[in-house]
């Protein structure tokens, strides 16, 4: 007997509902906490981790490396994957993409932004959202019906955000979305992939020289002065900031609308009750974990774990979207509920890597949410709901539009 | 209880000051953690959701 033919080869991505992880995802949780998955046609071997209590574990332990062997990140089928020898070869970090890294490389580029993005300095930014939030519903209410609501509202909200904290000229995100878009849409090809992040880093490396020569008051002119900073490593963590600023919190924006019309109740709940607003973002963020392809490491050198004999260079992938379904950690874990206790949801990961803008996130939800439910409380979707188009093919699972109507 | 941080584990995500911030608070300059009590009754469930989500393992409570 082959283990090609028995264990299942990349994470089933197709959905029977919108916001459920796969039901094949769901069986492979239900079968073990931890198993074996093929990561490439050649039959290469790793792992799949789908419990909570283990995801914690892996993601907190420095033996399960962020540095991948290989730039085929995600097990998941895709074209051209036989042209990479997936357990083969060192794969070079790519200059300040320091979730690609261990410390302390990961160490030194993270903490130049620590300071950035703390609690206090994203309270601070309250009212700066609370006016994007503001302009975008004037424009969407004096506007046509109906909407796309993604188009009108949940991509530029952080889109806009993220630029004027960077410093990055929001009229010229035709030189960052496409590119943006490109590097995590899965199937987008290896070609693709590096050209986008060649145009992203020439795009960024530009700005940042003008703003060492003409220094303004945004986070890139800070990144840009730092001598410690090479001008590679600038551009690399401008383009993590951009990329992983706007997209995550848009799919959100979306599906968690999507989600709270389709379970109006709780829609309902929170026009009377904006105090449950942080705790129904948490409850949104654990419910829908837009991250449905996994986070994944690689480990370096053999050892043991929870009984497994784990090899160097194999993949660990930590299935999130199950995690966060687990009912050994959570209580009714498929109802959405906003009152319920969602703490410990591993959306933003775990370990040195958790995510560094997510008191970000955090503050653009509620403010999103509650701008919407308060200034369109009769908001509802303006086809039925399994016309809304999907998206599976990329690094964040969310919807493509959402057509909505008041 | 008494608590105990490590600024060198810190990694500056902020659930502790998210979770329970008459304790914790984030440095101005690098966001790492700052202690602003070290006693803390033990019956405080948020401090012991800060230790326990805390995503590098930075918080001791003894």
């Amino acid at each position: 007997m082959s283990a090609s033919e028995t264990v299942p080869y990349g994470i089933p991505l197709d959905r029977e509902t919108p916001f459920d992880p796969p039901a094949a995802v769901m069986a492979l949780h239900r079968g073990a906490e931890m198993r074996r998955l093929r990561y490439h046609p050649n039959g290469d071997l790793g792992w799949l981790v789908t419990s909570h209590r283990l995801a914690r574990k892996v993601l907190a332990d420095p033996r399960f490396s962020a540095r991948l062997g290989s730039p085929v990140q995600v097990p998941i089928p895709m074209p051209g994957i036989e042209a990479y020898a997936d357990f083969e070869g060192d794969f070079p970090a790519t200059p300040g993409m320091f979730i690609e890294m261990d410390p302390p490389d990961h160490t030194r580029l993270r903490r130049k932004l620590t300071g950035v993005f703390t609690v206090k300095r994203m309270k601070a930014l309250e009212p700066r959202i609370e006016r994007h939030v503001q302009d975008r519903l004037d424009a969407l209410a004096a506007g046509p019906r109906p909407a796309d609501l993604v188009a009108q509202f949940a991509v530029p909200v952080p889109s806009m955000m993220i630029c004027e904290l960077l410093g990055v000229p929001y009229e010229r995100r035709d030189r960052f979305e496409a590119d943006s878009r490109a590097l995590f849409t899965i199937d987008a090809g290896a070609g693709a992939k590096e050209a986008a992040m060649n145009a992203l880093f020439a795009f960024l490396g530009e700005l940042a020289a003008a703003k060492r020569a003409a220094p303004t008051d945004d986070l890139l002119s800070d990144l840009a002065a730092d001598p410690d900073l090479s001008e590679a490593e600038v551009a690399g963590m401008a383009a993590l900031l951009l990329i992983a600023g706007h997209e995550t919190t848009a799919k959100m924006l979306a599906l968690g609308t999507m989600a709270l019309l389709e379970n109006r109740d709780q829609w309902d709940l929170l026009r009377g009750r904006p105090d449950l607003m942080a705790g129904a973002v948490e409850e949104l963020l654990r419910y829908l974990t837009i991250i449905h392809t996994g986070l994944i490491r690689q480990v370096k050198t053999d050892f043991e774990f929870e009984g497994h004999q784990i090899k160097a260079r194999e993949y660990v992938t930590v299935s999130v979207q199950t995690a966060n379904r687990d009912e050994a950690h959570f209580i009714e874990p498929d109802r959405l509920d906003v009152t319920a206790d969602a703490k410990g949801h591993l959306t933003f990961g775990h370990g040195v890597h958790q995510c560094l803008g997510q008191q970000l996130a955090r503050m653009e939800m509620r403010i999103a949410f509650a701008g919407l439910i308060g200034r369109l409380p009769g908001l509802r979707l303006a086809v039925p709901a399994h016309e809304v188009p999907l998206v599976t093919g990329q690094s964040f699972y969310g919807v493509a539009e959402l057509p909505v109507t008041w | 209880m008494r608590i105990r941080v490590d600024r060198e584990r810190c990694v500056g995500a902020g659930m502790c000051v998210l979770t329970a911030a008459d304790y914790f608070e984030q440095d101005d300059e690098d966001g790492r953690v700052v202690l602003l009590a070290d006693e803390a009754e033990d019956c405080d469930t948020a401090i012991a959701d800060a230790a326990a989500l805390c995503p590098a393992g930075a918080i001791t409570l003894r």
